[in-house]
């Protein structure tokens, strides 16, 4: 009992309990306000297939794009302490490059021009040769990577249109679909398999290499790491080019989804929330130590926000002004300072119970 | 004299940890005061609970007659404590005027020139080399030292700290410093004085306080404590002398025909140090001296390939290497432990375990981390064997003290089982304790058949350990001492330009 006790007064200074704590406060919000949010029904969609639907499952669904792109966030920004602001272009551009190899020159095909992995590699290929840009100009030409990725944050799109001479592919495979979608006769929205499988394959990156160690030690101390053999400039352009993998992730969903593209407001503005997901797990912006879960989970809490905000009809241009106050919520409550005075009520409060109890 | 500053009972702990434990300390008016004691006895503790870095536990400050609280070193700013660290902190990119009075006008607007006009008022009384408009990073260290004294002195401060204000500087600087000091002790000013410098000690102090493992061992007026006692009460035990540890170094197991392990030929990088020739044999332990900017810690980061090599070439066992980078050498079994700790030597909040097994890590490769067991078990291992103060391998190694982040980062080193260790300043302001500790390890290390560079400002701690010397000037090999030629007149008329020269 008093172990436990104790426990639960360390979990408030854990990184991992701001996420959570975050993720409970909401889901406690809408549990008073409209219980409602949490019905998830079995219904059939348009081609008769049985599917899930809820705001769970909106959650699930759209939370695990920006899972996705948490991941190769959060190595970046503790590799080079700042952000890669191009990942919203670069989805536009990994995803019309699947559109244009699927499509060819003909932007009705009738039949896919390559098997969908052949041209989600070629997409890979893509997101990483944009992550390398990225990396380059961060690594070799040490400018800011704010700054840095503002060059394909501005030009991304335009490229994106470039490569599909501006027109806009639509593809009629339904299997091409099932990626932003559901697979027939499973009930659960396919992005959601797509995250777990990238968890699992960082979890095992994490496990069985010291990329881990390696990108908190440069992210710490790049001087000190060189003079212990690390090679400071390629891990930070590596983990841009990680990055650019979880972005080519992430495009495929986004055009499978709708099986076409729009190249100006695909995944627009997703790089904040993949940022925020960041800092929302507890994660430094200025690099160094970072904790991978919970980042992931600071991103399906985001995703729950929004879909929130959403469920009260809240406007969606009025939507970010909401964001922001909730955000500012979230992020005063899991400042160190606030943690630890809250750890310490704890333990008094605790304290005089047994005393009370005694 | 009239006191300034009283500390009564004063108790701070941290999770796991006694800091300090009622330690009382007093402070008249002008005059210099040394804070004493060996890393972890509670130094830094203390002179962040009297400036509200921390809050205390316990116990009572009293300023000037007055009971005072002190929350944030705002607070002790106002209440005039005034505290200059071994770190500059000050901004580089601003004018000294700038640095002076950043943070202290209560109007919106700026008046630069009466601004600049105060500053080099200041700057000439306390006679202190700098101009108001001058960039503060195009002054040297110790001018920048000074200006942040200038600056706490401004502020109308009772009290002045100086946090190891010297460990940067070299003598010609410290002497300025010291009549900064003396200067203002002469017109009121308490001054607390934290080194690890025992000769700056009996230079300027009145009076000296020892604490020991967070408690108040006594408060002694300089006259009545000599040296060898003061390091015995820091230490806690009768010392059983320094000169001890100086064994044999005479190369008894050196043989004087055995092929170098390494040899350097012409080598030189982009630090501006001239080619030079090196060698080092099997066991030997040997060191590389010279003034501060000679270029010793260049030639050895030449070495490593920690700055770019220009010309030259390196041989190990008579077969030419290529090291071009630091990795390179690790592989060919050397380790480099860097001068400046802070900044390249430990990882600051990475954990004790992952500073030590860093560098074995990224020799082993990318694909094959040790398990958590390993790891572990090494770190375990070494915090045992070179006595690591820490609470767990877990801490972040940038909460240990000086003395103890050391020894990590020698731990790491050791636990790449180099052929050739190189040390550079490893005994830089920490304690007199662990100073004999990395002195006897060294000889012990030498004696098991490592060859080691170890590199020191205090030439003393050379002469004890190294049994050849390699003497630098002006970025350039200008002699080599050895036998009978190893005592300090040698080396000093070898730096200073030769016998010829110094007889003069």
């Amino acid at each position: 009992m008093q172990k436990s006790k104790l426990q639960l007064s360390t979990l408030f200074r854990k990184q991992i309990f701001i996420p959570l704590a975050a993720l409970l406060l909401l889901a406690l919000f809408n549990l008073i306000a409209d219980p409602s949010f949490f019905k998830i029904t079995l219904g059939q969609n348009a081609a008769g297939d049985p599917v899930l639907s809820g705001y769970l499952i909106t959650i699930l669904d759209y939370g695990s794009e920006l899972a996705i792109l948490a991941v190769g966030m959060t190595l970046v920004t503790a590799a080079s302490g700042g952000q890669d602001i191009s990942v919203g272009a670069g989805i536009a551009i990994t995803g019309s490059v699947i559109l244009r190899m699927l499509c060819g020159s003909n932007s009705r095909p009738e039949t896919l021009q390559m098997p969908i992995i052949c041209a989600f590699l070629i997409a890979v290929v893509a997101g990483m040769l944009a992550g390398a840009f990225n990396g380059v100009l961060v690594s070799w030409f040490k400018i800011q990577p704010m700054v840095a990725t503002l060059i394909l944050f501005t030009a991304g799109r335009s490229i994106a249109a470039w490569i599909n001479n501006n027109e806009l592919p639509i593809i009629s495979e339904p299997s091409f679909g099932y990626f932003g979608n559901f697979i027939p006769g499973i009930p659960i929205p396919t992005p959601f398999f797509i995250a777990v499988a990238v968890m699992i394959v960082t979890a095992l990156l994490l496990k069985f290499t010291n990329l881990g160690l390696y990108v908190q030690a440069v992210g710490i101390n790049a001087q000190s790491s060189r003079l212990n053999g690390l090679n400071p400039t390629f891990i930070k352009f590596l983990t841009f080019v990680l990055l650019g993998i979880c972005v080519a992730v992430a495009g495929l969903i986004k055009v499978s989804r709708l099986s076409t593209i729009n190249y100006s407001v695909v995944a627009k503005d997703i790089e904040m929330d993949a940022i925020l997901a960041v800092a929302l797990g507890g994660n430094s912006l200025g690099g160094g130590k970072f904790n991978m879960w919970a980042s992931i989970i600071g991103a399906y809490v985001i995703q729950f926000l929004t879909t929130t905000l959403y469920k009260f009809k809240v406007d969606s241009s009025a939507l970010p002004a909401y964001k922001a106050v909730v955000v500012i919520l979230l992020v005063v409550f899991s400042a160190p300072t606030v943690r630890e005075f809250i750890s310490a009520k704890y333990k008094l409060l605790t304290s005089k119970n047994e005393k009370e109890v005694a | 004299m009239k006191k300034i500053l009283e500390l009564k009972n004063i108790h701070k702990s941290f999770p796991g940890v006694l800091a300090l434990q009622g330690v009382d300390f007093t402070l008249n008016e002008g005059e210099i005061h040394a804070l004493m004691g060996e890393n972890g006895a509670g130094k830094s503790t203390l002179i962040k609970v009297l400036t509200g870095v921390y809050t205390k536990d316990e116990g009572e400050i009293i300023l000037d007659g007055k009971s005072v609280s002190i929350k944030s070193p705002q607070d002790a700013q106002r209440d005039g404590i005034s505290t200059v660290y071994q770190e500059i902190t000050l901004c580089p990119n601003l004018s000294v005027a700038e640095n002076m009075y950043i943070g202290r006008n209560e109007n919106i607007l700026q008046n630069w020139k009466q601004m600049n006009e105060g500053a080099d008022k200041i700057l000439k009384s306390l006679d202190i080399p700098a101009k108001a408009t001058q960039q503060l990073a195009n002054c040297s260290i110790a001018v920048q030292q000074m200006v942040a004294i200038a600056r706490a002195v401004d502020m109308d401060c009772k009290v002045l700290i100086l946090d190891e204000p010297t460990s940067s500087l070299d003598e010609l600087e410290v002497e300025k410093l010291f009549k900064l000091m003396r200067e203002l002790k002469a017109r009121g000013v308490g001054i607390i004085f934290v080194t690890h410098f025992l000769d700056q000690v009996y230079e300027v102090c009145d009076k000296i306080t020892v604490l020991r493992d967070g408690k108040l061992v006594g408060e002694f007026e300089i006259a009545d404590l000599p040296r060898v006692q003061l390091v015995s009460k820091m230490l806690g035990k009768e010392l059983d002398d320094l000169s001890d540890i100086k064994g044999d170094t005479e190369g008894s197991n050196i043989d004087k025909d055995d092929e170098p392990l390494f040899e350097t030929y012409e080598l030189s990088s982009d630090q501006g140090i001239k080619p030079f020739d090196f060698y080092i044999r099997k066991g030997e332990v040997n060191g590389f001296t010279g003034l501060l900017g000679s270029g010793r810690s260049e030639c050895v980061r030449a070495i490593f390939g920690a700055d770019k090599v220009i010309s030259g070439s390196v041989r190990k066992n008579g077969k030419e290497i290529r090291i071009n980078k630091p990795l390179d050498a690790m592989k060919n079994g050397i380790a480099y432990l860097p001068e400046d700790r802070k900044i390249d030597g430990i990882i600051g909040d990475l954990s004790v375990r992952d500073n030590i097994i860093l560098a074995l890590q990224v020799m082993k490769g990318f694909f094959k981390p040790f398990t958590k067991a390993e790891a572990n078990k090494f770190a375990d291992e070494y915090i045992k064997l070179l006595s690591i103060k820490t609470a767990s391998a877990d801490t972040p190694i940038k909460s240990l003290s000086g003395g103890n982040q050391q020894k990590c980062i020698i731990a790491r080193w050791l636990l790449t089982h180099p052929e050739y260790l190189i040390l550079d300043e490893p005994t830089r302001g920490i304690d007199v304790g662990t100073k004999v500790d990395i002195q006897k390890l060294i000889l012990k290390l030498a004696s098991e058949g490592m060859s080691i560079t170890f590199i020191s400002s205090e030439t003393d701690e050379m002469l004890r350990t190294c049994s050849r010397l390699v003497v630098l000037r002006d970025r350039k090999v200008v002699g080599e001492l050895t036998g009978n030629e190893l005592n300090q007149n040698q080396i000093m008329n070898t730096i200073a330009g030769g016998e010829e020269n110094a007889e003069k």
